[in-house]
């Protein structure tokens, strides 16, 4: 009994939990039944091939295409029938990191501010630490469509960390940065994972060893695998070496990877 | 929704854009005014060819500024930004709205320059002018609701605008005094009756001629409400196409 109950307090409350995700466009199913389970201090890696349904997934659990059916909650608060209370919850990188392209990175970051409820000093306050956080100072002054791709992008994190919120989602965010950039940003999100729940999603299969305490890969909108990156790369036969975590992923995704792998048992067999 | 209405606001100014557009529709009031409708010929202490000549120069002007409002939204793909930031929805569609709303009444302020020059040459009818003035400003925002909810509807803003036109130019010939003669030829009084009381122009008319009527200013009030309740309805609709 005493065990159960020390077990419960060890475990992290569930920051998001959606349950049964479906999306329909027209008669196509872009997500057909995903369950997702974040808990504070997870960083979970979405991973799956072009048009999987990631970003899909993201949209619907950050308020901005309604599900076709499923149920979905942010620290606690229905996103379906309370969607400004759990929209103020999560922090959203969407896919392409959009800004307004005339405005300057200091004018949307306190646009965003004051979106998400901060007042003048406040407000300020915020720009500066999120401007300070993914080191924005060189640019702060430059309009949107000038800035360079991974500027764009660490705008769009600067964005969504306004709020230090609970939840993040994070939609391809080291897309297109250089590989100092791509080491700062992981670096950050390690850190923001320690007490917060974050999601995000990227191609890049080395990011999940890097960051993510946990992988998800979907298909054609349905889960394949879901577990830690150890186990992800266990899933690769013993006589694959190099890129084991590719392999995995070819092979539940594709079928490829399995082919090959039972065509070279069986040769080593022969 | 204060928020969105001020950067909306200040993006029409964010580029030399907002300058060009009030400098060509003071240019094209002022043509109209005092060339075209023959103010000083006139003779007459009133704005009379303004405000006949606004509407139509209204058609022209109102969708361009109308057809980015959600097009151009749709385009950058900000609006998955404003829509999973804790907004409602309806202070979106509002916000934006009256900052376009705002942005043509800045425009039509412009003009008060030809009332100043009225009082100075004659004795102008100042009741008569106020009621003017109302109606512009109601008639630019009911034409501006229309556009947004069209507007609403394509992520091509060529597309917005000419469709904007287009149904703005229907629902003007509606009221104009030469269609009804037309239509009296064939039609009965109380059908061509009921066609021009849908017509925003004839409601503009019975304003602009100094009789403030509640029923014209319910007109133009009720309709920019029923085409932002709509704009609402298909933003949530079609956000994500
Ligand atoms: N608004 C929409 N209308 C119709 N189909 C859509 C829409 N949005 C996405 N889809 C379809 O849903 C499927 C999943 O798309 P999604 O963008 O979620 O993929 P993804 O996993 O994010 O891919 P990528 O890795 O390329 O970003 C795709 O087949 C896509 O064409
Ligand atoms: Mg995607």
């Amino acid at each position: 009994m005493a065990k159960v109950v020390e077990n419960s307090a060890r475990a992290a409350e569930e920051l998001l939990v959606a349950t049964g995700l479906e999306k329909r466009f027209g008669d196509t199913y872009a997500v057909r039944g995903i369950d997702l389970r974040v808990r504070a201090g997870e960083v979970l890696g979405f991973l799956g091939p072009n048009g999987a349904g990631k970003s899909t997934s993201m949209r619907m659990v950050t308020g901005f295409l309604e599900p076709t059916a499923g149920a979905i909650s942010l620290c606690g608060i229905n996103l379906l029938t309370h969607p400004i209370e759990a929209k103020r919850t999560i922090g959203y990188l969407p896919e392409g990191a959009p800004a307004y392209p005339e405005m300057t990175v200091e004018e949307f970051l306190t646009f965003v501010a004051e979106a998400r409820g901060y007042a003048r000093r406040d407000a300020r306050d915020r720009v500066e630490r999120v401007i300070e956080r993914v080191h924005l100072q060189g640019v702060r002054r430059k309009s949107f469509e000038t800035l360079s791709k991974g500027y764009k992008r660490r705008t769009g994190l600067a964005q969504a960390l306004m709020h230090d919120p609970r939840v993040l989602i994070l939609d391809e965010p080291t897309d297109g940065l250089d590989p100092n950039q791509k080491h700062e940003v992981r670096t950050l999100i390690r850190e923001l994972g320690r007490d917060r729940a974050v999601v995000l999603s990227t191609h890049i299969l080395e990011e999940v060893e890097a960051v993510c305490t946990r992988a998800i890969i979907i298909n054609q909108g349905t889960v394949v695998f879901d577990g830690t990156p150890t186990e992800m790369e266990s899933k690769a036969p013993a006589n694959i070496t190099k890129n084991r975590m590719d392999h995995v992923f070819r092979m539940l995704t594709t079928g490829e990877g399995e082919r090959r792998a039972t065509r070279r048992t069986k040769g080593s067999t022969r | 929704m204060s928020i969105v209405f001020r950067r909306e606001f200040r993006a029409y100014f964010a580029t030399p854009l907002a300058a060009v557009f009030l400098v060509i529709f003071l240019f094209l009031a002022g043509l109209f005014t005092f060339n075209i409708g023959g103010l000083y010929e006139r003779d007459q202490a009133d704005l009379r060819p303004f405000f006949q000549y606004v509407p139509w120069l209204f058609l022209l002007i109102l969708p361009a500024i109308s057809m980015r409002l959600w097009a151009e939204e749709r385009r950058t793909g900000t609006i998955e930004l404003l829509v999973t930031l804790p907004f409602a929805l309806s202070d979106l569609v509002l916000g934006k709205f009256l900052a376009a709303w705002a942005f043509s009444i800045v425009a039509v302020l412009l003009t008060v320059p030809f009332w100043i020059t009225l009082s100075w040459l004659g004795d102008p009818d100042h009741g008569a002018l106020v009621s003017g003035y109302l109606a512009t400003v109601l008639l630019a925002g009911f034409m501006l609701s229309v556009g947004a909810l069209i507007s609403a509807w394509t992520k091509n803003q060529v597309i917005a605008f000419v469709l904007s036109v287009a149904v703005l130019f229907i629902t003007l010939l509606l009221g104009y005094p030469a269609t009804l003669d037309v239509a009296r030829t064939f039609a009965s009084k109380g059908v061509i009756e009921a066609l021009a009381s849908t017509s925003a122009l004839t409601h503009f008319d019975a304003l602009m001629r100094g009789v403030v009527d509640l029923r014209d200013v319910l007109y133009f009030v009720g309709g920019m409400i029923v085409f932002l309740w709509l704009n609402t309805a298909v933003i949530d609709w079609k956000k994500s196409d």
